[in-house]
């Protein structure tokens, strides 16, 4: 297979349209869920202010090499995870290099992030960062448990790895997607899903009252603008693929959007019904609740 | 100088000795220097909007008057509406609402925290004890006037000043960085000797390098 050069464009169209709509999104998840306070929130464009703020900023200082990396790695997480993964199903144009990758693959990138994180907050040297690593890496490592067991049991149902043939077995009808076919399994994916959003049952990563923001402590101007890219990114690729794999995924845009901001709203819904975990307790719900019927879905297939 | 930031040697976990010296090893000396505005003033201009569309507030009350920014956060006045939000970390946030009478003990705090704060950086004066002392005037362990330790940009007057009244001064402090007038940071590193000596002037238990980040 030739390499194809009108790919670049258009993996760099798909990255722009995906960063803005994550950058509204958010914004409008954090209305929703001021409006549950009965507060007004920030503005929809807020996002946008806040980063060129931050690039703007004149004087940024260094911990080491680590430090610099930490920030790229969890950029490079959710990139390569959006990239790897049919955005728009059936779609020359927004299929990017999901020829190219599995689920394997996208189950390592959807993990990448974090590593990196660690290691560049580890570099930083601050306490409340060591702490934010140890809860986050702990948590996200029991998240993750349902969530591959849940992909191992969606793979052996359509017996392949390709997420483009996943999607493709739940085409003609909303009762062929894998939500109805395998509820089990998406059940399970679903409750990881919670663990992996930072949303408040499960973020004591952040804990912005307790351990001041936790791993991202000493991060700052051009460093915390490009976690911010991320943290627009990487929560829409990591819901392009509970899309594609349970959901139908999306033959078109509208789809794409409505599809997203739905599934989004799973965890906000939850985050702003219920208080915030300690680390061990939510580990403690993981291995309870979500990896057993991780366990049957497997067993079930 | 406490006998913990004395230069000491150390016998390590693994046997080894080493020498610490905790005033080098665990701060940078360098001294502030004045940074640039953006070589374009249509960049500038941008950024100074966006700075002052986003103020992000160093979560740090030094005195009562802390708790009026508060009503901020919740739902009645809801600051969050104007791009005002609270930081955690001094790295992150680049507006320091000094919040009241600032004892001497704080202000060391302060001085640090504004030191570890990126470049355009903006102080906040709440109430009336950073103007003239208020009712601490006379007080032996406050200090009266906080533009002698600190740049402050914006002033706000009242003992203690509402929560509307730091809406206003916050608007206030948005026109002032709009405007490209906002340098509290560069005025810091250009008169940073006489902030220094008056600082030293009222801590006398001076136990830290002079300048850390």
């Amino acid at each position: 297979m030739s390499f194809e050069w009108i790919k670049i464009p258009y993996a760099l169209l798909t990255l722009f349209i995906v960063a803005n709509y994550g950058f509204l999104l958010t914004a409008v998840m954090a209305k929703i869920a001021a409006r549950v306070g009965r507060r007004h929130g920030i503005p929809v464009w807020q996002n946008y202010l806040d980063l060129i703020k931050n690039y703007g900023l004149r004087s940024s200082i260094t911990h080491g090499v680590m430090f610099y990396l930490g920030p790229v790695f969890r950029l490079t997480g959710g990139v390569g995870l959006l990239m790897f993964v049919p955005t728009i199903y059936g779609s020359v144009m927004f299929s990017n290099m999901s020829f190219a990758g599995d689920l394997i693959l996208a189950l390592y990138f959807v993990f990448f992030g974090s590593l990196g994180m660690a290691l560049g907050a580890g570099e930083s040297g601050h306490p409340y960062s060591a702490i934010g690593v140890t809860r986050g890496l702990s948590q996200v490592t029991a998240a993750e448990l349902p969530f591959a067991l849940a992909v191992y049991a969606v793979a052996v149902q359509y017996q392949t790895l390709s997420v483009t043939e996943i999607v493709a077995a739940q085409q003609g009808g909303i009762l062929n997607w894998t939500l109805f076919t395998n509820p089990i399994a998406v059940a399970a994916a679903m409750l990881s899903f919670l663990g992996s959003m930072m949303r408040p049952p499960f973020d004591v990563v952040l804990a912005p009252q307790e351990i001041p923001i936790g791993p991202p402590t000493e991060y700052h101007s051009s460093y915390l603008a490009l976690m911010q890219t991320n943290r627009a990114i990487f929560p829409i690729a990591k819901i392009v693929i509970y899309m594609n794999l349970f959901f139908g995924g999306a033959a078109s845009w509208p789809v794409f959007f409505l599809k997203v901001f739905l599934i989004y709203l799973v965890s906000v819904i939850v985050g702003v019904v219920f208080p915030r975990f300690r680390v061990e307790q939510s580990i403690r719900w993981f291995l309870i609740w979500a990896v057993p019927l991780g366990v049957i879905a497997i067993v079930i297939a | 100088m406490k006998q913990e930031l004395e230069k000491r040697w150390v016998k390590g976990p693994d046997g080894v000795d080493f020498e610490v010296e905790p005033l080098r090893d665990y701060y940078c000396e360098a001294p502030p220097t004045v940074m640039p505005a953006a070589y374009s003033k249509i960049i500038e201009g941008l950024f100074n909007w966006a700075r002052a569309e986003s103020l992000w507030i160093l979560g740090f009350g030094t005195g009562c008057g802390a708790i009026e920014m508060r009503p901020l956060m919740t739902p009645r006045f809801d600051a969050y509406r104007y791009g005002i939000q609270w930081r955690p970390t001094p790295r992150q946030s680049n507006l320091f609402v000094i919040s009241g009478y600032l004892s001497v003990k704080t202000l060391k705090r302060v001085i640090r925290s504004y030191e570890q704060m990126p470049n355009p950086k903006y102080v906040v004066g709440l109430g009336s004890c950073t103007i003239n002392g208020g009712m601490y005037f006379d007080s032996y362990n406050t200090i009266t006037r906080l533009d002698e330790y600190l740049p402050v940009d914006v002033y706000i007057t009242g003992c203690m000043p509402r929560p509307e009244a730091l809406l206003a001064g916050f608007e206030e402090l948005k026109r002032i960085i709009r405007a490209g007038k906002g340098e509290g940071a560069n005025q810091y590193a250009e008169r940073f000797d006489w902030y220094k000596a008056n600082q030293k002037r009222v801590i006398h238990d001076w136990d830290m390098p002079d300048y850390n980040w």
